[in-house]
């Protein structure tokens, strides 16, 4: 067991090691739907510009992702696939529910296909709500997941073991 | 009003001045090419052409529709006529028969334009550039045999929309190339657009809206925008 | 490319080099290759199953449904207004032109016309929302083919357009604004002079981006005499909109079949069609429709006349029975509701006919002896939206 697994680390490194990892977040894109779009101008768009918050949008491949966004709806038939792709990221991995659908099925709450949230799946860090929101939204979601990756206690995430939501 | 194309060239029956013409004389040639095979039409003046076309004629009705220059295919799927027993109420149904309340008396069933004896009935719409018109057809399928002739034969595009009204409705079609399911995952249990399919969501939570359209006293006659 | 008339040569030409493409003497053990349903350039989930010969594709099936949200069953237990709110959602880059068709089946059905000066502003805002569409369109449609630049400079500039959409309707993406005989609300001050600026903005952005992607030599090349289709397979196919004219079929419902409550007629623009059918047509055909759009726009902002934007219609809105078929030119092609009214607060039957489903139902044939590159050309070129095609 290595050094930042067992707890062990001192105290002002772990912290030093929290910063470096809140100011590299490796951003998987996943555009499911609407979303997507509003994601696509989070992190594409010079005018929202996510990297100065230190989010890197462009891993090829979710093994090399730190954090997925969730941006849209999630069908049933779609849900295997987003286990798989969490399942696929390295630890420690974060997730970003973006927009109703995600969050808990949002229109399509009475619908025979949509699974009514993406909580059901796989465990969800921050949630974004809005249908879709608006791209400054989501960028208060990274933060809010800076902040939380900022005074998280490595050892107990690292464990392996889902996070408690809420 | 429906306008004529300005580039319309080759086909025979777009010269009408009148639209209600041009379509009494694309009915008439349509009756004239598959003769007892229509059995039922309907016309609203400047706007739509309805035509049913009994089972064993499906095919040759779009065959006639495509050689009179109905070239461009819209989309075919399926009517439930069946009244929902569940309704836009159906929670409250089912909460009535819980609680021993009798339960709605099921409403006739009246088909649509150009008629129509059967619950299921096929949907479809061509239509001609040149002309500017479209014809949407349907047909009549028996509840005990729900299966129609393939119409990718002749519009390849059916091929998607034959998919979808099979796994949306449980129809089979004969002939299609490739007859499985297109939206829904495999072991999927029960076809969506039926009448009778219950949305069970709605069932354990009714739909919050629902005051909404309600009429409010005094306000009767502001702008309709319930949400 | 020759023009040739006779539908059945065309045919028979087109599948004779397809199969001249696919080199069977050479034929070694196939690969199927599965993209998505997370994969870039499948705009979302769409999934292709392609079984590969070497570079070359034999066949390409789209496996759809993982976007599948049930509008056709979800419209039987809405009333008329929630509906409005929810099929802002099918096409999500165009929301207001999702709307206007089915306002106007409605309207249609209840023998509702409304006012002049809303059928002005829906005009506009139908024409905004296809630039907002096809200009990240042509963003990422440069993405895909290698060139990133292209992308930036599409979020860019329709922020412009975006803008406005909200500042009319209070809705960045989905606006929900149309309503049975009229709009929700008039414009807001000042906002006609601001539109020409944004007008300005893409017009100047097509020329950007003409240079940029459409002149580039590498585009070309990736474009040109790939994936064409000809005139009669895409009719059949029932393809419509950019992906049609690019064919050389001359037709737009705007101006040929234009339904009661748009004012096309009152602007004078051009359609614009290429003979060639391929990538880059369509390419092409779609750059000449955002700059026909915005000129479309800066000539009704000139003559909105003025008056109420909503006519008089009754609060609890019950559609008469009857049935009625609605299309109009969306920014992806032709879309229709049709609508089956039982007098009812809800419709009894809406049958939504997309624009992509159709249009990418074509790609097991477009794609029958492809590349693999060349499959994301066509995949980008023919342009779809998850929601258009899985509903």
């Amino acid at each position: 067991m290595g050094l930042v697994e067992s707890g062990k680390l001192p105290q002002p490194l772990a912290k030093l090691l929290n910063i470096s990892r809140k100011y590299s977040i490796w951003a998987y894109q996943w555009g499911l739907a609407c979303c997507a779009i509003e994601m696509g101008a989070a992190f594409a768009s010079p005018r929202y510009d996510v990297m100065r918050l230190g989010v890197i949008p462009f891993p090829a491949s979710p093994r090399q992702a730190d954090l997925v966004v969730i941006a849209g709806t999630v069908t049933d038939k779609l849900a295997p696939a987003v286990v798989r792709l969490y399942e696929q990221m390295p630890d420690p991995k974060y997730v970003i529910s973006m927009g109703s659908c995600a969050n808990c099925g949002g229109p399509y709450w009475d619908s025979y296909s949509v699974t009514k949230g993406v909580d059901q799946l796989i465990p969800v860090d921050v949630y974004v709500p809005g249908c879709p929101p608006r791209p400054e939204a989501l960028l208060e979601g990274i933060i809010l997941l800076q902040e939380r990756i900022a005074h998280e206690d490595m050892a107990e995430r690292w464990k392996g073991e889902p996070i408690v939501v809420g | 009003m429906s306008q004529l194309s300005s580039a319309d060239t080759e086909t025979p029956e777009e010269a009408a001045p009148e639209i209600d013409e041009a379509r009494e004389a694309v009915l008439a040639e349509l009756t004239e090419r598959i003769g007892d095979g229509v059995v039922g039409s309907h016309i609203r003046p400047g706007d739509d052409l309805w035509v049913r076309v009994d089972r064993a004629n499906w095919v040759a009705a779009a065959e006639a529709a495509k050689a009179m220059g109905y070239r461009f295919f819209d989309f075919l799927s399926a009517i439930d006529w069946l009244p929902s027993p569940f309704g836009r109420d159906m929670d409250s149904q089912e909460d009535r028969v819980v609680s021993g309340a009798p339960a709605k008396e099921p409403e006739a069933m009246v088909q649509g334009y150009a008629g129509g004896e059967t619950r299921f009935q096929l949907l479809a719409r061509v239509y001609s550039i040149s002309a500017g018109m479209g014809i949407t057809f349907k047909c009549d399928l028996p509840d005990d045999d729900l299966t129609a002739a393939t119409w990718t034969n002749v519009y390849a595009g059916a091929n998607w929309h034959e998919r979808e009204a099979r796994e949306m409705f449980g129809f089979s079609f004969d002939g299609h190339p490739n007859m499985i399911n297109l939206y829904l995952p495999a072991d999927f249990v029960g076809h969506p657009l039926r009448k009778d399919f219950p949305l069970l969501a709605r069932r354990v939570r009714p739909w919050p809206g629902i005051v909404d359209v309600e009429p409010m006293p005094g306000v009767a006659d502001e702008e309709g925008e319930g949400e | 490319m020759t023009a040739i008339s006779d539908p059945q040569s065309v045919a028979a030409l087109a599948a004779e080099a397809v199969d001249n493409r696919v080199n069977l003497d050479f034929e070694t053990e196939g690969m199927t290759l599965n993209m998505g349903p997370q994969h870039p350039a499948t705009h979302g989930t769409l999934r292709i199953i392609a079984r590969l010969d070497g570079e070359q594709v034999i066949s390409a099936e789209p496996m759809c449904g993982y976007m599948h949200r049930g509008y056709e069953k979800l419209t039987e237990v809405r009333t008329y207004p929630q509906i409005n709110a929810l099929i802002n959602r099918i096409d999500w880059l165009g929301s207001f032109a999702n709307e206007v068709p089915f306002i106007l089946a409605a309207e249609k059905l209840m023998g509702v016309e409304a006012p002049p000066r809303a059928q002005w502003i829906r005009t506009i805002l139908f024409e905004m929302s296809r630039i907002a569409n096809i200009s990240l369109f042509l963003g990422d449609f440069g993405l895909q083919l290698g060139g990133m630049t292209a992308g930036f400079y599409a979020f860019r500039d329709r922020e412009w357009v975006l803008n406005q959409i909200e500042s009319a309707t209070g809705g960045r993406f989905h606006p929900n604004f149309d309503r049975i005989g009229g709009l929700k609300d008039d414009l807001p001050k000042g906002w006609i002079e601001s539109s020409h600026t944004a007008m300005d903005k893409l017009l100047a952005f097509c020329d950007e981006l003409e240079d940029l992607l459409v002149g580039n030599e590498i585009f070309q090349a990736r474009t040109r005499g790939i994936g064409v289709i000809p005139a009669e397979i895409a009719l059949s196919y029932g393809l419509s909109g950019a992906n049609l004219r690019a064919s050389g079929v001359d037709w737009d419902l705007r101006r040929d079949n234009c339904p009661p409550g748009l004012v096309y007629d009152k602007a004078d623009w051009k359609v614009w069609t290429h003979p060639d059918g391929d990538c880059f047509a369509r390419t092409w055909v779609r750059l000449q429709e955002t700059r026909e759009a915005a000129k479309i726009v800066k000539q009704l902002l000139d003559t909105i006349p003025s008056g109420p934007v909503m006519a008089k219609v009754p609060r609890i809105i019950k559609v008469p029975e009857g049935e009625a078929y609605v299309a109009t030119e969306n920014p992806l092609g032709e879309m229709g509701y049709y609508v089956v009214s039982k007098g009812d607060l809800v419709p009894f039957r809406v049958k939504i006919r997309s624009a992509s489903f159709n249009n990418i139902s074509i790609v097991p044939w477009v794609a029958r002896g492809a590349y693999v590159p060349d499959l994301i050309s066509i995949l980008g070129s023919l342009y779809f939206i998850l929601g258009d095609i899985d509903r």
